[in-house]
């Protein structure tokens, strides 16, 4: 999809104003939190799996190379077909020659962020290849044009009186009169439409949670079935995934999946989770004839061994953004590319560039809830601080906020001058707001005191005070 | 097979070009060899009875339905009271399953028993299970003749028999059975893991059921 990331400033004052969107955040921002709270407060190894979990990746990353080659070796040997991607472009070009070969005019889809990173949709509908979106969420936003705001909850930012609108507006072939008023008919009605469209596909594409370097299985996770329906029923399954998506064994995928769900929905374990290795056996009833496997690495073998490694652990859980007061307040949109939140902060620059996507990393508080409940422990506010630094030796960000940062900087290696600078400034302010002790307005700081009030300092600085108590301390003591 | 040197290449100069590659190969080779099971959680170590009853608990929770037999012959009657009380026609469909077949569907007048794959007509589904997991009310079902994967995702009605005996405490054991059956390193072409009936999520976070896959999922646990 286009990268929006450097209209982040306007699409985030727009997301503020609109009530819709605020109205489902405020849903949001409820439920996610207390149910993963609810799951890992009835775990109580969770806190030690997280620490099991990131070895595995952590292992698995200081050999990727040879993973992703024994994983190779046992596509391969039970009957798939592996397709290495370097890019974006490359992996387009892999699903379409497979879709072209099957002579596919429809393809059914899982939910997969990797097709969203490589905008696979609008690629295939240009070729002449329909795709249709399965997950419910999906389908939803597919209807509307529209790309997923959260990772695990592609319609988060929706509520269902805008479903219903974009149901009554598509099925045209249903009666108008239908009641559509509750959640329950509109997924009834998705379920309903979709059904036939699993039976008519030639090609199914599905993501991967995990590939298994032991046995070739690639992993999914799920809760509707709609990812099932969608790589069984088609004669020719696409799995398209990311290279760090591997583990080596079934044990470390059961490992991680312990902390996966729980971290995401608060379930134990989602309710279909699929092992799949290669194309139908002999005696098979039912399932795919092809297997098709595309790795894509789309600039992630660059981050390996710089400052953003450890963002490679990532599983896609979405806990980041569940716990974020920033996406909560702006919604996924405004952050103008595929994922957004914390781990989009880190990823989306490392992906398509910090010239780019600057704005970013700079929209967080630093209040470190992310970390604190990322299952695979990645020190995203760290890793967002190192985008802050190289977006400033690079010069990217802008000339106010550089001179800013220099002014400061100089007083701060001066800490003579910087104690002195603050004994005048600290009680001229401090005078100045009165009684009230705040301020509805001050000079240079609009952009603080237009949607808030400054509390006003205490008369002495924190270095006068700390003194006076370490003398009275030390009077005490001797008395 | 450029993008495959390409992107193996990126990887190695990144991560490795001051470690010994035989090191590195040697420390892959054992852990395929030797799959360590990490840390299982204590919820699900707990045996006979006990952990039967965890399963049903655990499986109730995620909005399955629980029903306990004493022998494999009182499943066809349970599978029939379980359609009349949901008012469904007298007929499921199934996988060549021999212990499904052991049983004495002709007992029940009137019920249909279709073999093979599923179709959308197909309004429910038995199958039965490889194994269960305790600790998560997991069911685990491998693919094959026995059991063809739509019989798991196109009926609205999914009933899977489960022996008490195959019921797990976690899934790392269900794996090491896995490996007993078809060998190390190799898998049924589709293995599934179910916990519960489908669901979504997908408007204003209100979890419904029956999503695009089976809208009740009734479990049939045979005691002896």
């Amino acid at each position: 999809m286009e990268i929006q990331s450097p209209q982040f400033k306007q699409k985030a004052r727009k997301a503020i104003a609109d009530e819709q969107l605020q109205r489902a955040m405020g849903k949001a921002k409820i439920g996610f939190v207390g149910k993963r709270k609810k799951a890992v407060d009835a775990l109580p190894e969770f806190e030690d799996l997280r620490s099991s979990a990131r070895a595995i990746k952590d292992h698995t990353l200081e050999h990727l190379d040879l993973y992703l080659e024994a994983y190779e070796r046992k596509v391969i040997a039970s009957g798939g077909q592996v397709h290495w991607a370097e890019t974006a472009e490359d992996a387009r070009q892999a699903v379409l020659s497979i879709c072209r070969a099957a002579g596919a005019r429809t393809v059914t889809k899982g939910k997969s962020m990797i097709t969203e990173e490589i905008a696979l949709n609008d690629f295939l509908e240009k070729e002449g290849v329909r795709p249709v979106e399965t997950d419910l969420g999906e389908y939803i936003i597919q209807l509307r044009g529209e790309h997923p705001s959260h990772i695990i909850g592609p319609a988060l930012h929706l509520n269902k009186e805008q479903v219903e609108e974009d149901f009554r507006r598509v099925h045209t072939e249903l009666p108008a009169g239908r009641d559509l008023s509750q959640p329950e008919s509109l997924l009834g009605e998705a379920r309903h439409i979709l059904r036939p469209q699993y039976f008519q596909a030639d090609v199914g594409i599905t993501g991967a949670n995990f590939l298994v370097a032991e046995t070739g299985t690639s992993i999914i996770v799920t809760n509707e079935g709609n990812g099932d329906l969608t790589q069984t029923l088609p004669r020719v399954h696409i799995v398209v995934a990311s290279i760090e998506k591997v583990v080596p064994t079934l044990e470390d995928a059961s490992q991680i999946l312990r902390v996966l769900a729980r971290s995401a929905t608060g379930q134990d374990m989602s309710v279909y989770t699929t092992l799949s290795t290669g194309p139908r056996r002999p005696d098979d009833p039912d399932g795919p004839d092809e297997y098709h496997v595309i790795l894509l690495d789309n600039g992630r073998s660059s981050m390996l061994g710089t400052e953003f490694h450890e963002m490679l652990r990532c599983i896609r859980c979405g806990a980041c953004m569940n716990h974020c007061p920033v996406y909560h307040a702006v919604g996924g949109h405004a952050y103008g590319w595929v994922y957004p939140g914390p781990m989009g902060s880190v990823l989306t620059p490392s992906l398509v560039g910090v010239d780019k996507a600057g704005h970013l990393p700079n929209a967080s508080t630093f209040c470190g809830r992310c970390e604190s409940v990322c299952p695979m422990q990645i020190p995203l506010p760290r890793m967002m601080r190192h985008w802050r630094e190289r977006e400033f030796e690079r010069g990217l960000n802008p000339a106010t906020q550089r001179f800013g940062l220099g002014f400061w900087a100089f007083f701060a290696r001066r800490p003579g001058l910087y104690r002195l600078a603050t004994s005048m400034a600290i009680p001229a302010l401090s005078g100045l707001a009165g009684r009230r002790r705040w301020f509805r307005s001050l000079p240079f700081a609009g952009g603080w005191t237009r949607h808030r009030d400054l509390p006003a300092p205490e008369s002495r600085t924190f270095m006068q005070q700390w003194r006076d108590r370490e003398t009275a301390k030390q009077e005490g003591g001797a008395s | 097979m450029s993008g495959r040197e390409a992107i193996l290449g990126k990887l190695r100069a990144a991560a490795s070009v001051s470690t010994d590659d035989a090191a590195r190969r040697e420390a892959v080779e054992k852990r395929l060899a030797k799959t360590p099971r990490g840390l299982i959680p204590a919820r699900g170590q707990v045996d006979g009875e006990e952990r039967v009853a965890l399963f049903c608990r655990m499986a109730e929770a995620v909005t399955a339905t629980v029903e306990r037999v004493k022998k494999s012959d009182d499943v066809p009657k349970a599978v029939t009271h379980y359609l009349r009380s949901k008012n469904l026609a007298p007929s499921v469909r199934m996988g060549d399953d021999r212990r499904l077949k052991r049983m004495d569907w002709a007992s029940q007048k009137s019920l249909e028993v279709k073999l093979g794959r599923a179709d959308p007509a197909d309004e429910v589904g038995v199958s039965h299970a490889f194994a269960a997991v305790a600790e998560t009310g997991t069911v685990a079902l491998p693919s094959g003749k026995d059991n063809p994967t739509t019989v798991n995702f196109v009926p609205d009605h999914h009933i899977i028999v489960i022996d008490a005996k195959d019921i797990a405490g976690d899934l790392e054991t269900v794996i090491s059975r896995l490996r007993r059956k078809y060998g190390r390193g190799d898998m049924p072409r589709l293995l599934n893991l179910i916990t519960g009936p489908s669901r979504s999520g997908d408007i204003e976070q209100t979890m419904l059921l029956g999503a695009h896959g089976p809208r009740a999922l009734h479990l049939i646990v045979v005691d002896g």
